[in-house]
């Protein structure tokens, strides 16, 4: 009763003021509440409308009446229910063609499925399409028409759609992903091919997307495919033979574009009718000769030039007029080429070195191999020499170098790795770019290197991960030790480029000078100890720093870990000294007996026996000498009679030839 | 030196060592150079001349092998050495042991000795004539307890190097170095002390120069023993015993065949001096 009497005032202040139609605010009276409601086939509908949404929409300048035309002049509060409002008074054309559509048709046949205006647009809170939060937008296409179109739906499950996972196939292609992923939001969206308000199946000739409108359906964005589709078509025969070509469709498969059912590389033979010929050379001289069978056999045989040459352009003269820059294989190879700029390699390049190799110096140009092709200079096997063309010792590299590796590919062939790859030809062995990288190598001086001393563990452990693991509990690892001295790391044992077996007999005997460059002062005492002399004398079946200490494991002998520790250095004494027990383990393996204060019984025991030693050969020695002169004069003595005897003789003539003989021997010796 | 003249008749000599006590000395130097050798690979390791005779000798496993065998050797000669000992107490001394370490030919030092030493000192000197040594100088007694001493200490310190498990069943650990240092330090005084003043004293002295081959025949022609050892020849002159030492001269073949060895032993031994020079001198570190 009072809302009948406030609706009379309203609408006669209205008519005052305007003169016939309603006002909005006079509709907004009553559906302006939150609670006003109405009761429809038995369920409760609301009749709200958002006086707020309805203003920011589209139609917030018209009135009420203007959709809802049954209103018109009507009295206030209104008889229910209204006529569905028509969107087409206004949108005759939309109108006419969602008649006509799919959409349109399952609507006239009474299906409660098809979608109406307002599915798609919404009612009173349509939005302009440019405006993000529309359905409509560009970037909300595909979630509205997937309400419907996507797996699980009812349309999907009761209706016949020859589709099948559209959305999902949509959003991995390359359209949904410009629009998805990168929010290009010029890239096709459903309605871009399907039309928005005219969709049609593909068999109605009326269709977007009928065979032979799909051409013209995608030239909308790709204005000029014919130019590299000249293998399928000639000029415009696309579109007047359909029939007789393959549409788009037959090799880019409809919402999955990309995942192509066509090779690539068309337009080849356009740039080979020129660089087929051997002679061709540019103005500067260079070759300009292209082997067509070495591009087929390559990695690449399935790129079309002009994705390389990408300067390629639709040009009056010749297409590759227009090439000015060298190829980019960045363009593709994105990381690599940020990895490569970011190398010494890549730096050199950017500083125009001419020493600094580019992609092709390693990897060829158009027979590049895959590295896993044996023939590719990138194969493991060929890696070495591919690096000693400019790191061998006189080459361009190498000679740059200023470092302590030298005779770098030499030696690496003779190390375990190199014999590994190189002999037995096992391609997993560890090859130049498995240390150094591939595209990233750096000095090692550079923190980001590969080979910096804070990178080499985790560099050797990419293979010898177990090793790694091992190390870097050990105290030399910087985890565990700390200390200000340099730890040492895998290339400090093992050397960098001469890596040799470790149960081979050289390695065993280096291996004490390597720990003695550190720990000079405990090498030097071991090499007192019998252990550390018979492996002085080059034979490796005594105990070595290692076999106490360990190898990578190594901590310190006061860590309960530590194979020296007081509950494991029996055994490691047993491993070789079977009948080892506690006290046997008391002995002295670094014993000096230089020290008294660590080694008194030692040091004691080596002064008393130098003191023995020394005292013996001063007596003796000083005997001996006291003696000689008398021991000279003897012997003269005993000459001179011996002489004299044998005179004696001769004058008898017992002897006639023996006195000669004795006066030349006798004198002889005194002389001397 | 005469002995060479094979169309002589050879007059006889007198005998001064036994026929066991000549093969003893000759064991000995044998398993002392073997010894020597072997030890000296070890403790100058540091020289590249040790790598050298290491590998020459099969590797230092082998050459351990050969120290113990020469040890076990000198065990040996020296276990037999007081047999002999025992066995001419029996016979000669009438089984007493206070006659045989005290009696004229004793081993044993004594006063006597203490006089010949201050005498020789005087001779040496110019204020005194020779001392009339008897049948054991001074200075040969001393080479004979240095042996006894040396198979004492170094023989005990091998032992324990040798079965270093069973002695620190007993004995700590570090005992082992100490031993190691003790016997290499005693082979050390040993090595050096014998190819230089033993050789010296025994061979190199210039009126025995180069050497005196009366420790590998046992006899010497009787003018030499007398111009040695005047004492002793005057005791067995007055004793009338001398007649009872005399023996037959080797054959000129027997005595190149000992002069081969000598030589060969005096050459090892002082290559060996040279080379403790060297290690000690010029490669020390």
């Amino acid at each position: 009763m009072s809302r009948g009497m406030l609706a009379f005032v309203v609408v006669g202040l209205g008519l005052a003021a305007v003169g016939s139609a309603q006002e909005n605010a006079d509709c907004l009276a009553c559906h302006g509440e939150k609670d006003f409601t109405t009761e429809r086939n038995g369920r409760t509908v609301s009749l709200y409308v958002s006086e707020k949404s309805f203003g920011a929409s589209v139609h917030a300048e018209l009135a009420c009446v203007s959709c809802h035309a049954d209103l018109e002049g009507k009295e206030l509060p209104h008889e229910a229910p209204l006529q569905k409002v028509d969107c087409g008074t206004c949108h005759e054309t939309e109108k006419a063609q969602h008649a006509a559509s799919l959409h349109g048709r399952a609507l006239k046949r009474g299906d409660p499925l098809a979608p109406t205006c307002s599915s798609c647009h919404g009612m009173h809170d349509i939005l302009p399409v440019k405006d993000p939060a529309s359905p409509v937008s560009p970037l909300k296409v595909p979630f509205t028409c997937g309400r419907c179109h996507q797996e699980g739906s009812a349309v999907m499950r009761r209706r016949t759609i020859h589709q099948d996972h559209i959305l999902e196939n949509y959003s991995e292609s390359i359209h949904g992903e410009g629009l998805l992923r990168k929010g290009l939001i010029v890239a096709p969206n459903c309605a871009s091919c399907h039309t928005a308000h005219n969709i049609l199946p593909h068999t109605d000739p009326a269709s977007s997307i009928a065979r032979a409108n799909i051409a013209k359906t995608c030239t909308k964005c790709h204005a000029e495919i014919e130019m590299v589709h000249r293998k399928v078509i000639r000029g415009e025969l696309w579109e007047k033979e359909a029939h007789v070509l393959p549409a788009c469709v037959d090799c880019h498969q409809p919402h999955k574009i990309r995942k192509v059912f066509y090779t690539q590389g068309m337009a080849d033979a356009d740039c080979l009718t020129c660089h087929q010929e051997k002679t061709l050379k540019a103005r500067d001289g260079r070759p300009m000769f292209v082997d067509a069978a070495e591009l087929q056999g390559s990695r690449h045989a399935k790129i079309a030039c002009s994705q390389c040459h990408s300067g390629v352009n639709v040009s009056k003269t010749r297409p590759c007029e227009t090439i000015t820059q060298k190829v980019d294989c960045g363009a593709c190879h994105t990381e690599i080429a940020q990895q490569y700029a970011e190398s010494q390699h890549g730096k050199l390049l950017a500083r125009q070195d001419p020493n600094a190799p580019s992609c092709k110096e390693c990897h060829g140009g158009h027979g590049i191999l895959g590295r896993l092709q044996s023939s590719s200079p990138t194969f493991a096997m060929n890696i070495p020499q591919l690096c000693a063309r400019c790191h061998r010792e006189g080459q361009k590299a190498a000679v740059r170098y200023s470092g302590p590796e030298h005779g770098i590919i030499e030696a690496y062939t003779e190390s375990i790795h190199g014999k590994g790859l190189l002999k037995s030809g096992l391609t997993v062995t560890a090859t130049c770019t498995n240390c150094h990288t591939a595209h990233h190598e750096l000095p090692r001086t550079d923190p980001a290197s590969s080979v910096n001393r804070a990178n080499v563990p985790a560099t050797c452990g990419q293979c010898h991960h177990g090793i790694q693991e091992e190390f870097e509990k050990s105290i030399h690892h910087t985890l565990v030790g700390h200390t200000d001295k340099e730890l040492p790391v895998c290339n400090d044992c093992h050397t960098a480029h001469t890596i040799r077996r470790t149960d081979a007999e050289g390695f065993k005997l280096d291996i004490m000078q390597k720990c003695g460059r550190c720990h000079g002062a405990i090498a030097k005492t071991y090499f007192d100890t019998y252990h550390g002399k018979v492996s002085q004398l080059g034979y490796t079946k005594t105990a070595k720093c290692y076999d106490c200490h360990g190898a990578h494991d190594i901590l310190k002998v006061t860590d309960p870990r530590s194979h020296l520790s007081r509950q494991n250095v029996v055994q490691t004494c047993q491993k070789c000294h079977p009948g080892a027990t506690r006290r046997f383990a008391g002995y002295l393996t670094h014993a000096t007996h230089h020290d008294p204060e660590k080694y008194p019984w030692l040091f004691w025991t080596f002064w008393g026996m130098t003191g023995l030693l020394v005292g013996t050969f001063v007596v003796g020695g000083a005997h001996t000498l006291l003696w000689l002169p008398r021991a000279m004069q003897m012997r003269r003595e005993l000459r001179e009679a011996e002489a004299a005897e044998e005179r004696r003789e001769a004058a008898d003539g017992s002897e006639p030839g023996e006195p000669e003989k004795g006066e030349a021997s006798g004198p002889k010796p005194a002389e001397g | 030196m005469t002995m060479e003249k094979s169309d002589q008749p050879r007059p006889p000599q007198f005998q001064r060592f036994t026929r066991l006590e000549r093969t003893l000395h000759a064991l000995m130097i044998v398993s002392f150079i073997a010894l020597a050798v072997t030890g000296m690979t070890l403790k100058f390791s540091y020289t590249s001349w040790a790598a050298f005779i290491s590998r020459r000798l099969g590797g230092f496993e082998s050459a351990g092998f050969i120290h113990r065998a020469a040890a076990s050797l000198m065990f040996g000669v020296f276990v037999a050495h007081l047999v002999d000992l025992n066995r001419k107490r029996r016979e000669q001394y009438s089984g007493s042991w206070a006659r045989l370490l005290l009696g004229h030919d004793t081993m044993l030092f004594n006063r006597r000795d203490l006089r010949e030493l201050v005498a020789s000192l005087k001779w040496f000197v110019g204020v005194g004539p020779r001392p009339r040594y008897g049948r054991w100088t001074y200075w040969e007694k001393f080479d004979y307890f240095a042996v006894f001493w040396g198979i004492f200490v170094i023989g005990a310190t091998g032992l324990m190097l040798w079965f270093p498990e069973l002695f620190t069943r007993v004995l700590p650990g570090w005992l082992i170095n100490v031993a190691s240092i003790i016997h290499s330090d005693e082979a050390l005084l040993a090595t050096g002390f014998i190819f230089t003043v033993h050789f010296f004293n025994t061979h190199l002295r210039p009126e025995k120069f180069p050497m005196d081959i009366v420790v590998f025949t046992g006899r010497m022609p009787v003018a030499e023993f007398k111009r040695d050892k005047p004492a002793e020849y005057e005791q067995l002159v007055a004793e009338g015993r001398l007649d009872d030492h005399m023996v037959e001269a080797y054959q000129p073949v027997v005595i190149r065949t000992i002069r081969a060895f000598a030589w060969t032993a005096l050459g090892i031994g002082s290559f060996m001096v040279l080379w403790i020079v060297y290690a000690m001198v010029f490669a020390y570190r």
